[in-house]
């Protein structure tokens, strides 16, 4: 095994990383940031193979979350169906949708992209809003707590690590998918369709396979966000959740799998940061947006990156 | 029966003339850019919340509405010199974050100065509707409409009789040979940040009395007028103006005859709906790529 390529390097060192930071969390809403960003990053290592690898925008994949979210809700509480199901049948659920949609939807190109996917998400969440009845409408719904074999699962401390587990899994999945055939099939799809298609790779076919898979993942996410903060509102499906995955994906840097974990984390974390600016908080956050992508355009993770290797050279 | 229809009719004119005239800032900013302005819906936030704010602070309404329409081009102008012209050969992606992260700064700008309440604008002729074929028509309506037909007419002879405005159209057919003849590119980016500013600020104005003025206003409206824009056609103007008229009136029909709790979808499934069969837009033209 080489240690020094990113992708094994980069492995352990996140490993490492989930495993000794519960040393350097002094209380519960320290845990409760660092669950958030683990599930923010499991949603954009999916979404940066769409955006970032395969080079197709979507503005939507909160509407995916939020089915997730509400079909673990939903199931459990309305119908007592176990976690586990609930959770399977809303990715099931998602995988079905976003097949359905995902051909006509990545036939489109750039801006109608963006116009698509964002009318899809924001349709998703309207339903959910107006639903009152099934999901409890604007003000959300509560969430039963996850169970298996007749195990709840309760508290932070539990959370983090089964949090940690998911992410560590999805990374590897996602860096073992970047490196093969698939990957380099979806590489070339984003460098030029055309090429790509005359060097035989079927680019309809890619483009669904990693709409679907990345809307599932968000999906997956949505579930258990929904367990773990025990209430969902539509705000999570909304367009404005879409646009922070979104962020996170592009500001820690495209096409790459450690930067949408690291975007995930800053912008998770600068929002708690940002509070102290009290009403001045969203404009701050405005500003340091427009900022970052004007001087990192490629994002932090690869700008730092090449920064570093120029250094060493 | 069709009195209720032309109700509905009138209704959904006057919010697709908003649609329109922020669809048409959409088209204006992509023609010169190529780039999408999420920040579109904030300017017509600006010119509402900047008029209610002048005429508070003892303006007259047509001095507090000209000023608010200055500041919202001002904020326009230097959106584009501060946050997209130093990225400018960026990806879309990172330009359509740009612009993102310039709408919650305004937003958030609003926040501070103006606080989060609703405030309401008086309607510039009063609130006593005019009968028109048995449907009550407030007599804002009538001026949302009078002044989107104007402001339509002013820029078709702008575009189509100036020099400055056959530049613009020269540059967005084909930026180099606009070049080649000296038309300095900068300034055509900064003159169509302006003019979309403007016709968002007066979209504001305009809109105010009917939706009230508050930070988040801009939000769902920028989206939609986007959809207007795509609908239309991304860059074709006459096709975000009709295509922003026929989602504010199937809005309305919506509403009126079927269910008022999905009134905001209708516009996103018209979009997508014309989208899955004619991924170019209703009046786009199809276009080839070159490789």
């Amino acid at each position: 095994m080489n240690f020094k390529t990113p992708r094994t390097g980069g492995m352990l060192t996140l490993a490492a990383l989930i495993t000794i930071m519960p040393l350097f969390l002094p209380n519960s809403f320290y845990y409760d940031i660092v669950i958030l960003i683990g599930i923010n990053a499991i949603v954009c290592v999916g979404l940066n193979l769409l955006i970032g690898y395969t080079g197709q925008i979507s503005l939507g994949h909160a509407g995916f979350f939020g089915i997730g979210a509400y079909f673990s809700g939903i199931l459990g509480i309305e119908y007592a169906w176990p976690a586990f199901a609930a959770m399977l049948a809303g990715a099931v659920f998602v995988g079905v949708i976003s097949f359905l949609v995902a051909r006509p939807i990545m036939k489109l190109k750039g801006h109608y992209l963006a116009m698509g996917t964002l009318g899809m998400g924001i349709i998703i969440s309207i339903i959910l809003t107006q639903e009152g009845d099934l999901t409890g409408g604007p003000d959300g719904m509560p969430v039963n707590p996850f169970t298996v074999f007749g195990f709840s699962v309760y508290g932070e401390k539990t959370w983090y690590w089964i949090v940690g587990a998911v992410l560590l899994i999805t990374v590897w999945l996602s860096l073992n998918l970047v490196d093969s055939p698939v990957g380099r099939a979806l590489r070339s799809v984003h460098g030029s369709e055309v090429a790509a298609e005359t060097l035989g790779v079927d680019v309809p076919h890619y483009k669904v396979l990693i709409f679907v898979a990345s809307a599932v993942i968000a999906s997956l996410a949505g579930s258990i966000y929904a367990h773990y903060a025990g209430f969902i509102t539509p705000e999570e499906a909304g367009f404005i959740h879409s646009i922070e995955l979104v962020t996170m994906v592009v500001l820690g840097g495209m096409a790459s799998t450690f930067g949408a974990v690291v975007g995930a984390a800053i912008l998770t974390i600068l929002p708690q940061l940002l509070t102290v600016f009290h009403d001045y908080e969203m404009l701050a956050f405005g500003a340091i947006l427009i900022g970052t992508m004007i001087f990192m355009r490629r994002g932090l993770v690869p700008t730092l990156a090449s920064l570093f290797q120029r250094k060493l050279s | 029966m069709f009195a209720e229809f032309l109700q509905f009719l009138f209704s959904g004119i006057t919010v697709g003339a908003i649609y329109a005239l922020v669809g048409l800032g959409f088209a204006i900013i992509y023609n010169a850019s190529h780039v999408i302005n999420f920040a579109q819906g904030e300017f017509v936030m600006l010119g509402g919340m900047n008029t209610v704010f002048f005429i508070s602070v003892g303006m007259p309404m047509p001095v507090a509405m000209l000023l608010a329409v200055v500041v919202t081009i001002f904020i326009g102008l230097a959106l584009e010199k501060f946050a997209i012209e130093p990225a400018r050969d960026a990806s879309i992606v990172t330009l359509i974050i740009i612009t993102i992260g310039a709408s919650i700064f305004l937003r958030g700008a609003a926040q501070v100065i103006w606080g989060r309440n609703f405030h309401s604008l008086k309607p510039i002729s009063g609130n006593d509707p005019v009968m028109i074929g048995g449907a009550a028509v407030l007599p804002q309506s009538l001026w949302v409409l009078g002044c989107t037909i104007v402001i339509v007419i002013a820029l078709m002879f702008f575009f189509n009789r100036t020099l400055v405005g056959k530049a613009i159209v020269a540059s967005a057919h084909n930026p180099l040979a606009a070049r080649l003849v000296g038309i300095n590119p900068r300034f055509i980016m900064l003159l169509s940040f302006g003019l979309s500013a403007m016709l968002g600020g007066i979209a504001g104005i305009l809109i105010a009395p009917i939706s009230l003025a508050y930070p988040g206003v801009g939000i769902m409206l920028g989206l939609k007028g986007f959809c207007a824009a795509i609908l239309g056609g991304l860059g074709n103007p006459m096709g975000a103006i009709i295509a922003g008229l026929i989602v504010g009136i199937s809005e309305a029909v919506t509403a009126g005859y079927i269910s008022s709790a999905y009134k905001d979808a209708v516009a996103f499934i018209i979009i997508l709906g014309v989208l899955f069969f004619k991924p170019s837009g209703l009046f786009g033209v199809r276009g080839t790529e070159r490789v």
